[in-house]
Formats: C-alpha cells, structure tokens, sequence
C-alpha cells in the first residue's frame, strides 16, 4: 500500500536520467541538509552524553529533578489538550468544508487557509492584546456584568492552550478535510438506500473512513504542539515552564549547554520515535493543498 | 447531501461558523487596533491615525530588520526552488534508489522542533561564525522550507509526461534542452508559487531567527519578539497588519499561479 503511493508520488515513467545526472542533481539538497540539518542536531546529541565528561549524568538530571519532570509532563499534557482540543474544534469544521460548495466553500477555504499563512507571531501577539487585563476580553467579561474585577489571562497555562490550538488547528483541519474529500459520495447514498439514517450514516460509514486524517492531524498538532517556542515564551507564565521555554533559559541565562542538550536530545528522540511508528500516517503534502 | 433545513444541520453550521470566528477574530483584531489613537493597547480602539505606521516606517531599527528578513527572505526562496526542484526531478526522472534516505531527510527538519535546529545551529554557527549573518539564516531557512517546494514540485513535475522529454530529445535536444524549454515552462507557475512560500515561510520564521540573531542583525519576527516581550507597542499591530496583506498577497499570487499550472491543465 504504501509502496504503491510512493512511486505514485514519485513517478518515474519514460527516460530515465543517468546515475551521474541523478547524483549531481541531488548533491546540492543532501550537502545543505547534512550540513545545517543532521551534522548540528548530532552534535547536540553528542555534547549532551559527552560533556563534562562521558555521562548519563544530563540525562539523570531531567528525570531526577521533579522541578524538571514537572516540565516535562506539563508539556505532554498541554500538547495532549491543545491535540484533543483540535480535533473536537477542527472536525465539523473538516466535515462542513468538505460538503460545502462554492462561495461557502471558498469562504471556509479562506478562514482555514490565511492563518496559516501569517506569522505565528503576529497570531500570538493579537492573543496576548486579548488577554491583557484592559483587553478585549475582560472588557467584555466586566461590560456584560459577568466580573467585576478583570481576570489575570495573560501569563497563563490557560493562555497558552488557546493560542496554541489556534496556531496549530489548520494543521488539524486540513489532513481530516483531506481524508473526508477522498472517500467517495457513493458510500455515503448507499449507506442512505440501504436505510441508514444520516446520523449512522456518518457514525458508520464516514467516521470510520475519515480516522487516518484525524490521527494524521492529531500527530502533526502534537508533534509540533510538543516543541513549541513561540507562544509559551510570550503568553505562558515563567513559573509553567514548557520544555522548549527551559531550553532557551538554559542557553540565554543559565548558559548550561550539556543540560540543554540533553533536553534537546529527550525531545528529539522522542518526536522521532513517534513520527517513525506513525510514519505511513503522516501525510505532510496535504499541507500544501494536495488532496489526494 | 440534503439542504441544510434540519435541526442537527443548522446546529452543525452554527457550530462551526464560531469555530471559524475563533479563527480569524484573533487576527483581524490587529487591524482597528493599528489604527487607534490610544498609546496603550485598549479596547475598543478610538479614533483614526496613522502615527504607528509611521512610527514604523521612520523607525532605523525596524527599517533595518525588515531589510534584513526581506533579504534573507529573497535568498531563501531563490535557493530553496532551485535546490529543491533539482532534487525533485532527480527523484522522478532518475533512479529511485535514494528514494528512502531523500524522504526522511526532507521531512526531518519539519518533524525535529525548531527549538531543537535552532540551538544546535546556534551552536554551531557560532563556532564557524556564521551566527547573524545573512549567509546563517539563508542556511537555515533554505532547510526549513525544502520540504513545501519539494511538495509542490513533486506534485507539478509528477503531471509532466516523461514522453514529453522524450519526445525533445529523440529530435536532437540534450536533457537539460528538453528540460528548459518542454518541462520548466510547464511547471514554471509552480515553481514561482514555490518560490512564494519559501518566501512568506522564511519572512515569518521566528524561532531559528530568534536564536541566530546577533546583537545587531535582528530579523524581523525577532524584533517583534523582543517588543511584544518587553513592552508591547501599538507599532505592533501596524506591522501584524501589514504582515497579514502580505500573507494574502502571497496566497493571492499563489492562487493565480494554480490556476494556470499544469495540474490545472491536466485535468481539463
């Protein structure tokens, strides 16, 4: 199966080019990505079991430590949230464009589509306007009568779970929108003319067939949810460190370039390891519109 | 599917239409904020100005690091589709045995956290210097953005029939010949829209820029870090304006594009 998609996605029919051209062709692309890609993450890897001296020492720091488990399991736990929070937000969302024609269609499109496109900056800044304390929302919480005193928003945990499920439900959306677009009308009316109400209709035939997209987005949104910077360093609190936010501190202040890495090092290992068992789910070009 | 009459349908819609606001209410906020009078970021906003797009375009600090991320920016898209088309073509017309080692290495710097690439080229480039130089971030942004050309690219060139090339050379044309002048004009609107998002992607990029930035060569989305960090002026929603009309005019450029590639042609 999958080796079927890949050399679709590849195709290579008619003359093929000579193993030279092949190689030179390829050498500018394999040079840079060893160079800026593998060679600095594999020093990283390095340093953290080698330095001071070799050591498991780093690596016994970040789970002995429970101020450091604590990170930890904060960061898996809100990458988990902002995950479940996603697909509950961004499922009708794939269903409803999938269905949709036309301007709906388009508008839909849009919504899903321009956030992805802006920065990720310029998204997390407008949150952090929100949630100040003479902001959007708490103006609006104390005008309804709901509070009287303004609720502290920003430098939250709470804040940083929104903003990031906003960030990162495009990446949810599209691969379910994907998966939903590629099954075909004809189960969905064979489903009716057999006498399936719309309800199991969709409980049986679509949601089952939709799941590779859910699980595709899922893992896209916690995978990229896990490392995040951005957003936790200017929305989160500086007392609910995520793992990436105690990784720029180790650098920028504590200058501690072993424990760093060692972080660095748990969290790469790990996203790894779970794109690697997750690998034939993972679709990314559905990112770029391609919805076969 | 049935119109949307009933109650679970009106239910569906109106569920998700709050989910779309939740969406793009965020972001379209920025823009009556740009405008506002207010020093302090208060809402609603009052009174019409321009004074902090002003403030932005005198500003030398901000000149200088939009400068620098439209540079870096220039020379990522350019490398990032050359690089990357080359390498796609190689994939689709050369021999496939690559094919497991190419995949992994495209999609490694999407799957590894960009905190984890930053700080080892952090790292890195500091101990061969090219730490907040514009050859450092064209580097890393030119990595980061291989992939999306590298999709792009393969889903145009995979449409090209290979006869077409064939056909070029059994006339006399040598590869390259049956490339430039059959292959590359049909993938041409392709390749510029690949072009286009490398740009937008390495313009917007912060955590790699954050840490490559020197004291001096800050990019843009670093500075805008550092504001939204310390103090929060109302310059930033006239440069998140203006960054979301360059987000559509480069989806909007990306639109034409698709609409004349040759997958469009293709399907006609």
């Amino acid at each position: 199966m999958m080796e079927a998609r890949r050399s679709h996605f590849w195709r290579s029919d008619g003359r093929r080019l000579s193993g030279l051209s092949t190689l030179l062709l390829l050498l500018p692309f394999f040079a840079l990505v060893a160079f800026v890609f593998v060679y600095p993450i594999l020093q990283l890897l390095v340093i953290s079991i080698l330095e001071p001296h070799p050591t498991s020492e780093n690596y016994a720091r970040v789970v002995e430590n429970p101020v450091h488990m604590r990170v930890l399991l904060r960061t898996l736990w809100t990458a988990t949230l902002v995950t479940a929070l996603s697909v509950v937000l961004g499922f009708p969302v794939a269903y409803y464009m999938s269905r949709a024609k036309g301007t709906v269609a388009a508008l839909v499109a849009v919504c899903v589509i321009l956030p992805l496109w802006s920065s990720v900056l310029v998204r997390t800044a407008a949150w952090s306007f929100l949630f100040q304390r003479n902001g959007l929302i708490n103006s609006a919480l104390m005008s309804l009568g709901l509070t009287s005193q303004p609720f502290k928003l920003l430098y939250t945990q709470s804040a940083v779970v929104i903003a990031m499920t906003h960030v990162l439900l495009p990446f949810m959306i599209l691969p379910i929108y994907g998966a939903l677009r590629s099954i075909p009308s004809d189960y969905a009316r064979a489903a009716a003319v057999l006498g399936a109400t719309r309800l199991r209709t969709f409980l049986e035939v679509i949601l089952p067939l939709s799941l590779p997209g859910v699980v595709s987005g899922s893992l896209l949104v916690f995978l990229t949810a896990i490392g995040f910077f951005i957003t936790p360093a200017l929305l989160g609190s500086p007392q609910e460190m995520m793992i990436s936010t105690l990784v720029s501190k180790q650098i920028r202040e504590v200058l501690d370039w072993p424990f760093a890495a060692a972080l660095v090092g748990v969290l790469t290992v790990f996203v790894t390891l779970l794109a690697v068992i997750f690998s034939k789910t993972l679709r990314f070009d559905r990112l770029m519109g391609n919805a076969s | 599917m049935k119109p949307p009459t009933d109650r679970g349908s009106l239910a569906l819609a109106a569920y998700v239409y709050a989910v779309l606001a939740f969406i793009i209410v965020p972001l379209v906020i920025v823009i009556p904020m740009s405008f506002s009078q207010n020093d302090y970021l208060t809402f609603p906003p009052s009174g019409f100005t321009l004074k902090w797009y002003s403030e932005y375009f005198d500003s030398r600090q901000w000149r200088a690091a939009t400068w620098l991320s439209v540079q870096v920016a220039l020379l990522t898209a350019l490398f990032a589709s050359v690089i990357g088309t080359a390498a796609t073509y190689a994939m689709i017309r050369g021999r496939s045995r690559l094919v497991t080692a190419f995949q992994i290495l495209l999609i490694g710097p999407i799957i590894v956290p960009h905190i984890a690439l930053a700080v080892g080229l952090y790292l890195f480039f500091q101990t061969i210097g090219l730490s907040g130089t514009i050859p450092g971030f064209v580097l890393a942004h030119t990595v980061l953005t291989l992939p999306f050309v590298v999709f792009t690219m393969a889903a145009a060139l995979g449409k090209v029939d290979a006869n077409l090339e064939a056909a070029a050379m059994s006339c006399g044309a040598t590869r390259f010949q049956a490339f430039r002048l059959v292959t590359l004009p049909l993938v041409l609107p392709n390749l510029v829209s690949s072009a286009l998002f490398a740009f937008i992607i390495s313009f917007d990029e912060p955590v790699v820029s954050f840490f490559l930035s020197g004291v001096r060569q800050k990019t843009l989305p670093r500075r805008m870090f550092e504001d939204i960090e310390q103090n929060l002026t109302p310059v930033i929603p006239a440069i998140a304006t203006l960054l979301i009309v360059l987000s559509i005019l480069i989806l909007l450029g990306a639109q034409v594009l698709r609409s004349r590639s040759v997958t469009r042609i293709a399907s006609q």
